[in-house]
């Protein structure tokens, strides 16, 4: 790891200030910005440390939303009763993410930002081609092993996938970023690589994430995180689904359904097509399952990941049916 | 250009004053700057929690923690478990007694984690223990004995948590 400067900012106009220095990089839990310096990816002249600023890590629910400070833990998030309460997937999605010691230390903001598990992009010392850190350079995953790697949201520059689990929740049930002098949604918060992978958020210089906002709503209250992966625990996605579900006063037909995808594409991905699909709908099996494979739609594979087309709309159904299973136990 | 800060860490309760480099982690500042070895080096990535420690009493992997960081926080390590007279841990005492590792190097990171999962209350069940010692990995593969004395230990932590309160 490459030598830096260390600043502790003791206020929030210092570390903006900070930040804006050339090589200057935020500093919260440490857990994606050490390693990535570990890996050589992250070469900060500065860490401007914000852990020790004061009023950022406070959770509130209101009658309206559920708001969140940058700096809370992910396990204070996820062990939050008001959180469990109106939105599940929220929690869940953070009790399934990283280990107990990791959500101990990441911040949501820093939870939000953190990049990409490509191992090319990790690997600089071996693959010095990735147009994510070095625009122009070119792609190693293309032609190389992409079992992991995204399937919708692809470019010919980049088929790195995100691969944030809390951030699948948040893109489901609307979250709002919060910049301080301006709030982004969620879904228009990321870009899409295109053809400039190096650019992965709408971030401008000295802007940073200062928390974030949820809306309640009833399909966040009636909802849930599904994750499938190569282990049990401790292990990034396969594919996931963040569904939240709404029925009509009949309790048959959807009024809201939302459903997020994460560990298949380049950015928190919305599935709207499988949404517009069932909505005003009488769910049953077959109804779920030709929905669910709308969550492909436009999807792109490589040799090795072809199997996360099979996969995710499996995934999505079962996530549907089980915030669908009405309390006596059958399809509602 | 070496720039070095001068920082007061409190770890096990004793101050200790130490010059590093910004980018020394707490795991390199306690094993090479203050020699307390206990907390280990696995892989210096995060992914496998042998170098897992205790900060303002929640577990976390000292690894990917600046020692810059937790100037001003309170550290425990390995070091501080046991009493001033040299009385096991609870844990310490259920992994002895389960043989609950082999070669030993991801046991101090082990123990750390356990004491924290039963404090957060996390140890209600085998499954449970499972998911929340899942950031702690064993090359040799204890984990059968691993979870047996996690399960122990929590039995033996909590009723005299209890006694504590009770009394």
């Amino acid at each position: 790891m490459r030598d830096f400067s260390y600043l502790r900012a003791s206020t929030l106009d210092e570390a903006r200030q900070a930040v804006l220095q050339a090589g200057a990089s935020i500093l919260a839990g440490g857990t994606t910005l050490i390693d990535l310096a570990k890996c050589g990816v992250a070469e900060p002249e500065t860490v401007v440390d914000i852990s020790h600023l004061e009023g950022l890590s406070g959770i509130e629910v209101t009658p309206q939303s559920v708001t969140i400070g940058a700096l809370s833990r992910m396990s204070d998030v996820a062990d939050h009763s008001g959180i469990q309460a109106e939105m599940p997937a929220v929690s869940e999605s953070l009790l399934l993410a990283a280990s107990a010691q990791l959500r101990n230390m990441a911040t949501i903001g820093g939870n939000v930002m953190q990049r990409t598990r490509c191992p090319y992009f990790r690997d600089p010392g071996t693959f010095p081609a990735c147009n994510k850190r070095n625009p122009g350079s070119g792609c190693s995953a293309l032609g190389g092993i992409t079992r992991n790697h995204a399937v919708l949201g692809t470019s010919e520059h980049c088929l790195a996938s995100n691969p944030g689990d809390l951030a699948v929740a948040l893109v489901a049930f609307d979250a709002v970023v919060d910049l301080g002098s301006r709030r982004v949604p969620f879904d228009e918060f990321f870009l899409l690589p295109g053809d400039t992978p190096d650019r992965e958020t709408v971030l401008q210089p000295g802007e940073m994430i200062i928390g974030l906002s949820i809306p309640k709503s009833a399909a966040a209250k009636n909802s849930t995180y599904l994750k499938v992966r190569d282990r049990q625990s401790y292990e990034f996605a396969a594919a996931s689904a963040a569904v939240g579900l709404e029925l009509e006063d009949d309790g048959r037909t959807v009024r809201d359904i939302r459903v997020g995808l994460g560990g298949v594409a380049t950015k928190p991905w919305r599935a709207r097509a499988v949404e517009q699909a069932l909505i005003g709908k009488v769910l049953d099996d077959a109804t779920i399952k030709a929905a669910s494979l709308l969550a492909m739609e436009g999807a792109v594979a490589q040799s090795d990941n072809t199997y996360k087309i099979d996969l995710v709309p499996r995934v999505v159904a079962r996530a549907i049916e089980t915030v669908s299973t009405d309390k006596s136990g059958g399809l509602a | 250009m070496t720039r070095t800060i001068h920082l007061n860490l409190d770890i096990n309760g004793k101050g200790y004053d130490l010059d590093v480099e910004p980018r020394v982690t707490l795991l390199d500042a306690l094993r090479d700057h203050l020699v307390l070895t206990g907390t280990k080096k696995g892989c210096d990535q995060g992914q496998c929690g042998a170098c897992t420690c205790h900060v303002d009493g929640r577990r976390v992997l000292s690894c990917l923690t600046l020692a810059a960081q937790v100037e001003g926080r309170q550290v425990e390590t390995i070091e501080g478990l046991s009493g001033a007279d040299g009385t096991l841990h609870a844990v310490q005492a259920a992994f002895l007694e389960q043989d609950a590792f082999q070669c030993g190097y991801c046991t101090p990171g082990q123990i750390m984690s356990a004491v924290a999962c039963i404090r957060e209350g996390h140890a209600g069940s085998d499954a449970e223990i499972r998911e929340y010692m899942s950031g702690n990995l064993c090359r040799c593969g204890a984990y059968n004995s691993i979870v047996a004395a996690v399960r122990q230990a929590a039995q033996a932590v909590v009723p005299a948590t209890k006694e504590m309160a009770d009394a």
